[in-house]
């Protein structure tokens, strides 16, 4: 079987791969007569008719919110539980409730439960790591920000599980289902916030309840598509037998389905809370308390020490809740029942735990010295502040000339080619050009996404921006591949470099990237390549994780093998190890292509214009709120459109193998 | 079996003497740590809107210390960018405004067809906007603040993001700017780049003044930035009204902005000592650029910071308050 099915496949992908060569060919020559006319060049301060409509609809529901009845009935009951929700989780941890000046649990108390449960639930390992962990934070002298971040987060997580977990569960049985929900997913995680944030607080007003949505919209769609493809990986041949045994679905569900992917589905909710966690900064716009705002106040000073330290402890905070919920997922996923003996003993252990922290809850409620963290001077937040200050202050002294260099090499060679391409081409040429791509890549499917996504984005009246961010996420795309795989292949072939690699690339994907924008800025000019590297940033440790899992899962039989053979270790890695990871190759690139999406905004921050400027404008200027979310939603076509794209190529590769 | 009960004792012999030690120490709310009772009438609420720049926080950080020490008033501060904060007002969680820079949009919205914001008046900061380069520049090319002689240099101010012409870097959208029609109205040969952020205006500018290169970039006064580099101003035409200070046509400076105050019409209303003080709130751009500076360079806590100054300007301070007190 295999040995006949390889030539065809190759046969197809060398095909492929001249269409796509031919393509380019065809557009690169066309371009140079046409270029410069239909381009649908848009001025920054120019408005379509459609983003004045737009505009209007922002006043509408100003002047609509205290007397519609859908107000009145729907979104005010919301609120109001929303804020009672986060009231009194903030009344446990974070701030004074029951007519005390501090919380029911000081962070003696908060320290004791969370360490006793991330013990229980995972290991005395991520046990240990939480203790130390949230102790760090408090050495920082971030603990209150840290409370106020922690109890926002756990309310979004709460409420998008509530919401999630179901709509998953629904959406793993039911292909319709799933079909339906699948482009409110997309939108709700690659609408950029920034868009939604303002309108938010005309709806659910300024307070936790307004913070809470606009974290949960971003963070409720992981669980709900892991949730559905947990439930849906349960072999069918188990559902049959439970089924010809005489179970109602509803124990089928709850005895089959639900436990077969408890572990899948403590995945999703690591998911939705690491998303959750990158949205602590944005949310410290509309005033959510926490860490965001410490960044966000330092980042207005420039202050990259304090804005660090800040980070840093969100990182803490993602590294524990997301080492204690994979350790959970592992624990649900024993199988093997511990002897009677070992049981007694774990039980007896856990007692003695549940006492001593009943004892540290009780002193942490009340006495002082429990309750509030103690400011002492060996605070290790100053050297933070003071080390990350110092090393900021050396890269921008004595490596900016050549960092100028190097952005200058690449935008000329590269990007400005790129986007030279796509912004002065007629909007037919590059439709056609597009649309072609699609075709020999991923099929008629492909093409019909990408056609309407491509109408609708002209209709947006933002076709030239919407081409320049297209550039740059091409560019910033490719370059986060060539990290993905040579880090990820390093990785996936030792496991002391996963060891030393992964908390850095964590780290990365946790830290706000208000932080390092400061010395970007300084490295490489307000300019698009900053923006390119952001995205770099954010998006690379995805794509190396991806690569990683997939070089990792190659049999070790096959590798073996191909050693025996006489192979070099180079020959391995390009002759076997990567073909067979192709799959998680096509994930990473199409993981890559909406992270780097995601960044868009946070680069029309730093110079990348475009998009992302667009969004930040209309953020702030009312007469610019259509013309934003009109923006908004050209990154969602453009997301929308590479993802079905990558992904019927991806489909296609599979088929022809 | 009798190992496992060992140390369970030994634990809770451990947690008893950890009890026990604990028990030390005062209490939470012992202290008597209530609001501190004050002896003047009752001032009641106000709900401050903190936007997110250093100028505005001096501004908040001094009219809170002033309502809270003298006139016994609870501030709640919020913060939110310029838009949020002036919806608001229509929901009713927001107050009060210290430093509007114009937003005739929002003031139309909310001023003169919702009629849910009045105008409390000038805060007496001029806000100044325009073209500025680095101290360096300046003293190296006298002659490039007089906006004629820019072209002369335009090929120096080239960046990877300009192509072939000057760069002219814009920064935070929130603030008006007419910048293209200006590039294009005065025959400069410039391109208007967009930075995005004052983030990356204030990078842009140290990085440009330790490396020696030519920088032009749009700016804006009072800022703290100012305390720690002395940025200066290019001349364009001088403003004279009618020279359509917004618009396609327009071909001269920026007018000097007053920054105003903007508060809820509930709250005006429903009168009390915090809308007086806040209706006279007035200072300069100087008194402002004391208190940011102790806030962005020093580094101390807006409340320092604001104390600093009151108890430096008793005159101003007290120019604030009732008569009688």
């Amino acid at each position: 079987m295999a040995t006949l099915a390889q030539p065809r496949a190759r046969q197809w992908r060398i095909s492929t791969s001249r269409g796509v060569v031919g393509v380019l060919l065809a557009w690169v020559v066309l371009w140079i007569p046409l270029h410069g006319i239909n381009t649908l060049a848009l001025a920054s301060s120019e408005l379509t008719p459609l983003h004045t409509w737009l505009n209007g609809l922002n006043e509408a529901v100003n002047a609509n919110r205290s007397t519609s009845p859908f107000f009145l009935y729907v979104i005010d009951p919301i609120r109001l539980a929303i804020d009672a929700l986060v009231r009194v989780i903030q009344g446990l941890i974070s701030q004074p409730a029951l007519g005390r000046p501090a919380p029911v649990l000081g962070w003696l108390g908060v320290v004791a439960v969370a360490g006793f449960l991330s013990w229980a639930f995972g290991n005395v390992k991520v046990g240990l790591l939480t203790v130390f962990g949230l102790l760090f934070i408090g050495l920082q002298g971030l603990w209150q920000e840290a409370m106020d971040t922690l109890a926002l987060t756990l309310a979004a997580v709460l409420v998008s599980l509530l919401i999630g977990i179901p709509l998953g569960v629904w959406a793993g049985l039911s292909r319709r289902v799933e079909r339906a929900i699948t482009p409110g997913l997309d939108f709700m995680q690659t609408m950029p916030t920034f868009v939604y944030l303002a309108p938010l607080t005309l709806f659910f007003l300024i307070g936790p309840a307004s913070a809470t949505i606009a974290t949960l919209i971003y963070a409720v769609p992981p669980v709900v598509r892991i949730t559905a493809y947990g439930i849906r990986s349960v072999p069918a041949t188990t559902i049959e037998a439970t089924e010809s045994l005489g179970s109602t679905r509803a124990q089928t569900l709850t005895k089959v389905l639900l436990p077969m992917s408890r572990r899948t589905i403590v995945l999703g909710i690591n998911q939705t809370i690491m998303a959750a966690l990158s949205m602590v900064t944005i949310a410290a716009l509309i005033d959510a308390p926490g860490l965001g705002k410490t960044v966000i106040k330092a980042l207005q000073t420039l202050d990259v020490g304090t804005a660090f330290n800040a980070g840093l402890a969100i990182v803490v905070l993602a590294i524990i809740l997301d080492r204690v919920t994979t350790a959970a997922a592992a624990r649900a996923d024993v199988t093997r029942a511990p002897s009677p003996r070992e049981h007694r003993r774990r039980q007896v252990l856990l007692a003695v735990g549940g006492v001593l922290t009943v004892v540290c809850m009780y002193l942490s409620y009340t006495y002082v010295w429990a309750s509030t963290f103690p400011s002492t001077e060996i605070g290790i937040g100053s050297a933070i502040t003071r080390f990350a200050d110092t090393v900021t202050d050396w890269a921008q002294t004595n490596l900016s000339l050549i960092t100028a260099g190097f952005k200058d090499g690449i935008t000329r060679v590269v990007l400005d080619s790129v986007e030279a391409l796509l912004v002065q081409s007629p909007w037919w040429l590059t439709t056609a050009a597009v649309l072609a791509l699609a075709a020999l890549l991923g099929g008629l499917r492909a093409v019909i996404s990408g056609a309407i996504c491509l109408a609708l984005l002209i209709a947006t009246g933002l076709w030239s921006d919407a081409m320049a961010t297209l550039a740059a996420t091409i560019v910033a795309t490719a370059i986060v591949m060539v990290f993905g795989i040579v880090v990820g292949v390093w990785m996936g072939r030792s496991a002391r470099a996963d060891r030393v690699t992964r908390p850095v690339l964590d780290a990365a994907q946790v830290m706000p990237a208000f932080v390092y924008l400061v010395p970007f800025l300084a490295l490489f000019a307000a300019s698009r390549f900053t923006a390119i590297v952001a995205a770099i940033v954010f998006a690379a440790p995805v794509a190396i994780k991806i690569v990683a899992d997939g070089i990792r899962t190659v049999p070790a039989v096959t590798v073996e093998a191909a050693t025996s053979a006489g192979s070099s270790t180079w020959q391995l890695m390009t002759k076997v190890q990567l073909p067979m990871a192709r799959s998680a190759l096509t994930l990473a690139t199409n993981q890559g292509l909406i992270y780097v999406l995601s960044m868009v905004v946070v680069g029309g921050l730093v110079g990348a214009g475009a998009l992302g400027f667009d969004v930040v404008a209309g953020f702030s200027q009312g007469t610019l709120f259509g013309k934003g979310l009109a923006a908004g939603l050209a990154i969602v076509l453009l997301g929308i459109m590479l993802d079905r794209i990558s992904q019927a190529a991806a489909r296609r590769a599979r088929d022809a193998r | 079996m009798m190992r496992s009960w060992r140390r369970v004792r030994i634990a809770l012999v451990a947690v008893a003497a950890l009890a026990l030690a604990g028990c030390g120490g005062a209490t939470v709310g012992s202290s008597g740590s209530g609001t501190s009772g004050g002896s003047g009438p009752a001032c009641g609420t106000v709900n401050l809107a903190i936007n997110p720049w250093v100028g505005y926080e001096a501004d908040a950080a001094v009219y809170s210390y002033v309502a809270k020490t003298k006139l016994n008033c609870n501030v709640v501060s919020k913060d939110l960018k310029e838009q949020v904060a002036w919806a608001g007002f229509g929901t009713g969680e927001v107050d009060l405004i210290l430093e509007n820079w114009g937003h005739p949009d929002l003031t139309k919205q909310y001023i003169t067809d919702q009629k849910t914001a009045v105008d409390l008046g000038p805060t007496g900061n001029k806000g100044i906007i325009g073209w500025y380069v680095p101290p360096w520049l300046a003293q190296a090319h006298p002659d490039i603040t007089d906006w004629t002689n820019l072209n002369k240099y335009a090929d120096q101010f080239r960046t990877s993001e300009s192509g072939d012409q000057g760069q002219l870097l814009d920064g935070d959208p929130s603030y008006v700017t007419n910048d293209n029609a200006l590039v294009t109205n005065l025959g400069l040969n410039f391109k208007v780049v967009q930075g995005g952020s004052e983030t990356a205006l204030i990078q842009s500018f140290r990085q440009a003044e330790a490396q020696k290169q030519f920088f032009l970039a749009y700016f804006y006064e009072p800022q703290w930035f100012f305390e720690e580099m002395k940025l200066v101003k290019v001349n364009l035409p001088p403003f004279k009204e009618g020279c359509a200070a917004e618009g396609p046509g327009v071909a001269c400076d920026y007018p000097a902005y007053d920054l105003n105050k903007i508060a809820s019409a509930k709250w005006v209303a429903a009168g009390g000592p915090a809308v007086e003080l806040a209706k006279k709130f007035q200072w300069t751009n100087d008194d402002q650029n004391a208190v940011a500076r102790s806030i962005a360079v020093d580094k101390m806590s807006p409340e320092d910071a604001a104390k600093k100054w009151v108890d430096a300007n008793p005159d101003k301070v007290n120019a604030w308050l009732p008569a009688t007190s």
